[in-house]
């Protein structure tokens, strides 16, 4: 790649953390709680997208991974009492096994089965948790209020109840996954799992164990899916079953096609139009998951790309 | 109640829902087969059926009149949404997945504006009871499995022995060889979503007396459908059958000892285990 294009790639991505930094001091509460959502879920979406948008393997599964995140941490600072540092490492740790597990288990299988399996697992998770309701409160879920305790780091006092500490743990994060993934999505790794989404065949011809990859893209996706879930519980105090249902999972699918699939900005575009067009929709009508619907159909019908797909395509040659 | 009665009553359920199961599955896997997409809506189509139902118990004291109905309105649907959605994407895999997922979203939000969001009986259309050493059995159960039972030889004649059956198994084979051979790929095309579409609807009408109707109930079947076809082995007829009473059966015994939910859970175990030991399901195509 071109100097002067790695430095434009770099620049253009660093300026978007900057300007998520810098709103915070300009937006009113409301809307710095917005964008502190936002971030979450565009964390999740990332990780959505590596595997959809990078690998070309579209998983209806991916709530089980948030959920796995978010149980985790949930349960253990509720029952166990932990600090925030453990329960979210915790988090991290469940969902790369999970998702270790999930790799071995699902990538058995290929295009349609590949959605069905993740489906069905996902699925299966869910309704463990409703099973365990007398534990996890199924439905209903339980909050974390109060029980998240500060956190001292070098002298200063980290307290999870403000807004401040949610909207930046909520960017530190995203502005993570968001790197990660331009580096991820820029290596040699990155190049070998295009390879797998535009011709398996031929990668696997070339000599590249497909299956060895596409298990670590998988693995890769769902842990930042579950540092998202983690995050979600420590920033909105909330765990319940929910999170674990396919809603979920169709979700990331919604905001990585509409923002652009295989675009490392696409993911955090799609997320932001879609939450703020849900949370308009919704103050008016309970219906509103009839425009998650139409959206999906439009997107496909109408506009293939995504939004960033379609500005790379038309404008900004060189984005990744 | 000892023990070997619950497993009788278990076994019968457990039939009775592998047949209820069988007819939304033999849809999916008909879909699947001739066209080689996933309808995710599928489930909606079942819950389309339910609600008919109500409507033709509840405003005009007819049940026989939803059993036509419903499969005539959802396979006119079906065509629908082939023509206008399905065929401009030119039934690409993927995007059709995505687009199914929309159609459910707006089906089922369609469903709650008009229909409400609650769970409602319908009177099922005769009463008797079928005694037993044990227990009394609810007649119309009995009926359900007659009428599906019938319903399967009704297809299974259809793929095998008419002259559509014969273009919908050369499409499945190989639709561009097909097309060749002058048979029309896009009218198969409609025709298989059509009829799969109503297999699931016709389903949804038979379990309403049983089940209720609800505008989430899709959902479910279509994850139970999708279980089915895992282990059957998507497109796969005799496969999806064999599996479907599998499925059926596992449920009726592990819902009567525990609970609905553990059997979901346990019945997705074997899903695993069949996928570890036979990728492409047990009655499945080596190669597709």
């Amino acid at each position: 790649m071109k100097l002067e294009n790695r430095r434009r790639i770099l620049t253009t991505h660093l300026s978007i953390i900057l300007v998520l930094f810098l709103l915070q001091f300009v937006v009113p509460p409301f809307h710095a709680t917005m964008l502190t959502r936002i971030m979450v879920f565009a964390t999740y979406a990332v990780g959505y997208n590596l595997l959809l948008g990078y690998t070309g393997l579209m998983s209806l599964g991916h709530a089980m991974f948030f959920s796995t995140g978010l149980y985790t941490t949930g349960l253990t600072i509720y029952y166990l009492d932990l600090g925030i540092v453990e329960a979210f490492l915790l988090g991290i740790l469940a969902s790369f096994v999970i998702s270790a597990l999930m790799a071995f288990i699902t990538l058995r299988t290929s295009g349609v089965f590949f959605l069905i399996i993740t489906m069905i697992f996902s699925q299966v998770f869910y309704l463990t948790t409703l099973y365990f309701n007398n534990v996890t409160y199924g439905d209903q879920g339980f909050v974390l209020t109060g029980k998240l305790k500060p956190l001292e780091l070098a002298g200063i006092i980290i307290d999870f109840s403000s807004n401040v500490v949610k909207y930046n743990f909520a960017l530190t994060l995203f502005a993570f996954s968001f790197l990660l993934n331009l580096r991820l999505v820029n290596s040699a790794f990155g190049r070998i799992l295009v390879a797998i989404r535009e011709n398996e065949e031929k990668a696997e011809m070339l000599g590249y164990n497909t299956l060895g990859f596409k298990r670590l893209a998988l693995i890769f996706s769902g842990i930042i899916a579950g540092i998202s879930g983690s995050a979600y519980a420590l920033i909105f105090s909330y765990v319940g079953s929910s999170f674990a249902f396919i809603h979920n999972s169709i979700n990331p699918l919604l905001w990585t096609l509409l923002g652009g699939a295989g675009t490392t900005i696409g993911p955090l575009v799609g997320t932001g139009l879609m939450l703020y067009l849900i949370d308009f929709t919704s103050s008016l009508t309970p219906h509103y998951p009839i425009l998650v619907g139409a959206m999906l159909i439009a997107v496909i019908l109408g506009f293939p790309p995504g939004v960033v797909g379609g500005i790379r395509r038309r404008w900004l040659k060189w984005l990744p | 109640m000892n023990i070997e009665v619950a497993i009788v009553l278990g076994l019968l359920d457990g039939v009775i829902l592998g047949f209820n199961i069988a007819l939304v599955a033999l849809g999916l896997s008909i879909v699947f087969g001739v066209m080689r997409i996933v309808n995710v809506s599928h489930g909606e189509f079942f819950m389309l059926g339910a609600v008919v139902a109500w409507y033709s118990v509840t405003l005009l004291n007819n049940f026989i009149i939803a059993l036509i109905a419903a499969p005539l309105m959802v396979a006119g649907l079906a065509a629908v949404v082939d023509r206008f959605i399905l065929r401009p994407i030119n039934y690409n895999p993927e995007n059709t997945i995505v687009v199914t997922i929309g159609l459910l979203f707006i089906i089922q939000q369609l469903v709650h504006i008009i229909y409400g969001p609650y769970s409602r009986p319908v009177t099922p259309p005769i009463y008797f009871r079928v005694d037993f050493p044990w227990f009394g059995y609810s007649g119309y159960k009995i009926i359900i499995a007659g009428i599906s039972a019938l319903l399967m030889v009704l297809t299974w004649f259809i793929i095998f022995k008419t002259k559509l059956g014969l273009y919908m198994r050369a499409t499945q084979q190989d639709s561009e060889i097909a097309q060749a051979f002058a048979v029309p790929v896009r009218r198969v095309y409609v025709t298989a979503l059509a009829l799969g579409s109503a297999l699931a609807a016709v389903a949804g009408v038979l379990i309403a007396p049983v089940q209720q109707a609800y505008y989430l109930m899709g959902l479910d079947a279509l994850l139970i459908s999708f279980m089915v076809v895992i282990i059957g082995g998507l497109g796969s007829l005799s496969g999806t059958l064999i599996a479907a009473f599998m499925v059926g059966v596992i449920d009726g015994i592990v819902s009567v000892f525990f609970s609905p939910t553990l059997a979901r859970i346990v019945a997705s175990l074997i899903v695993t285990l069949v996928l570890l030991l036979r990728p492409r399901g047990l009655f499945g195509a080596e190669a597709t």
